[in-house]
């Protein structure tokens, strides 16, 4: 089968296209290279929204809920939502599609859950290629849903246009969950389980956070919302929130510079991938042995893997 | 690139406990597979539609209500509606030996293993069937 072929049945609505052709940019290599590049031009008009924060936070749950909100407004959403992979057995158990059964029924919605493997190219690629195909299957909207933990979580927020940090009250006395490198990507605070004591101070504590933090003239300051996502309560003013924050990067001219900048880590990742794959030929072994007897240094071999690739 | 075995794990009817659900779940991610796992009292077109979109190669369903005569025939029959026959769709619970023979004879249940039944078993037969009628 030719996977481009799956491109204008997506496009049409055959959502098992859809799901075959992420499966195939999942797994990566001349297929997924193909179908890309088949897809990309009918993409790029949807809103990649992040939602990090930490294990059992409230993120899937409040994902259903923004969802809902959006479909309210005709606003047709696709969900990725992305667990660990064991490091022991390289599978996984996938469960955030429990929280999202409000959620079925629906053609405008289309969830896919995701493993975060030990991918090359990390797991931002996968995330931003799925992206790509709900983007070309017409979803205006693309959640992306990841515990906020290590630096390949900070990558899909960065890949994303708006990126939702996700918060509950209590969570230690100084916000101590909130990793420097979420602080920095968050372009949107909520507090979940505000129905929990603590809230507000969390909230507040957040605020002076955010207020320490040097911002320049123009630039967009994170809100730091409330929701009580299991009752859908907050979604509203959370999906207005990240309508204006999508028009202030458009009111800027930050839209092209984050499209530039997404631009060139998806061309590097590209390069490095393809480059990896030409200088894997047979002289690979045997200089990964020497390498790993000191014989040869890595980048004199890669030099001369280059070289021999004709790259 | 090799492609991770990818497996929905639900519960269809009304009964309320999914431990041995939860069971076969985690025995599949140890054998490295990609579990799906959306819970309890799955209608079949709940999960028939969790399997289209997560494109999974087995459908696992764990079912101690004593309604799998009517739910198991249902799923297998909105998949092949959705041209999903390829998907291989094993059951586990608590079913009489004469039912399981008419499920795989008749109504496309590829294995159904009882309460006796090994994870090391149900993870073997899974991997040796799972995707092989798939392009
Ligand atoms: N009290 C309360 N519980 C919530 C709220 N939102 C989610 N939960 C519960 O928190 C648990 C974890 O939710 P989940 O969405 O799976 O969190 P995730 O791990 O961040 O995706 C579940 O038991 C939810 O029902 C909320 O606003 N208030
Ligand atoms: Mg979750």
């Amino acid at each position: 089968m030719d996977p481009s072929s799956l491109i204008p049945r997506l496009q049409d609505g055959d959502r098992r296209a859809l799901a075959r052709a992420i499966t195939i940019v999942e797994t990566g290599g001349p297929p997924a290279r193909a179908l890309l590049a088949a897809a990309y031009p009918h993409a790029g008009a949807a809103h990649l929204v992040g939602i990090t924060g930490p294990p059992g936070a409230g993120k899937s749950t409040l994902v259903t809920a923004l969802a809902q909100e959006w479909r309210r407004r005709g606003v047709r959403v696709g969900i990725i939502a992305v667990d660990p992979t064991s490091p022991y057995s390289g599978g996984a158990v996938l469960g955030d599609r429990i929280r999202m059964q409000a959620l079925g029924g629906d053609p405008g919605v289309f969830i896919r859950s995701m493993a975060s493997r030990g991918r090359l190219g990390g797991l931002a690629r996968a995330t931003a290629d799925a992206a790509v195909l709900l983007d070309a299957a017409r979803f205006q909207v693309v959640l992306i849903e990841t515990v906020g933990a290590g630096q390949g979580e900070v990558d899909i927020a960065r890949a994303a246009r708006t990126t939702v940090v996700v918060e509950v009250p209590g969570m230690g006395d100084d916000v101590q969950s909130i990793k420097a490198g979420m602080l920095e990507v968050a372009d949107l605070f909520v507090v979940n389980k505000a129905d929990r004591e603590g809230a507000d101070k969390t909230v507040r504590q957040l605020r002076a956070m955010l207020h320490l933090a040097p911002h320049a003239p123009g630039a967009w300051e994170p809100p730091v919302l409330t929701a009580v996502a299991t009752a859908g309560q907050g979604a509203d003013a959370i999906v207005d929130a990240v309508a204006r924050h999508a028009a202030h990067l458009e009111a800027r001219g930050v839209a092209g510079a984050h499209a530039h900048a997404a631009a060139e880590r998806e061309l590097a990742a590209a390069v490095q991938e393809l480059a990896l794959e030409r200088a894997r030929g047979p002289a690979w072994e045997d200089l990964v042995a020497r390498v790993a007897a000191r014989e040869r240094d890595p980048y004199g071999a890669a030099e001369e893997l280059l070289r021999a690739a004709g790259i | 690139m090799e492609r991770k075995i990818r497996v929905l794990v639900a519960k269809p009817g009304l009964d309320g406990h999914d431990r041995g659900a939860k069971v076969i779940a985690r025995a599949l991610r140890d054998a490295g597979m990609e579990v799906i796992y959306t819970g309890l009292q799955q209608t079949p077109e709940m999960i028939v539609e969790a399997a289209l979109q997560e494109d999974v190669d087995v459908i696992g369903l764990s079912i101690l209500s004593g309604a799998h005569m009517t739910l198991l025939p249902k799923v297998t029959r909105l998949l092949k509606e959705q041209g999903m026959d390829d998907v291989l769709v094993v059951a586990g619970g608590i079913i009489s030996d004469e039912d399981a023979a008419t499920l795989k004879a008749q109504h496309g249940i590829a294995a159904v293993f009882g309460p006796g039944s090994s994870t090391h078993e149900i993870v073997k037969f899974i991997r040796e069937k799972a995707g092989v009628a798939r392009d």
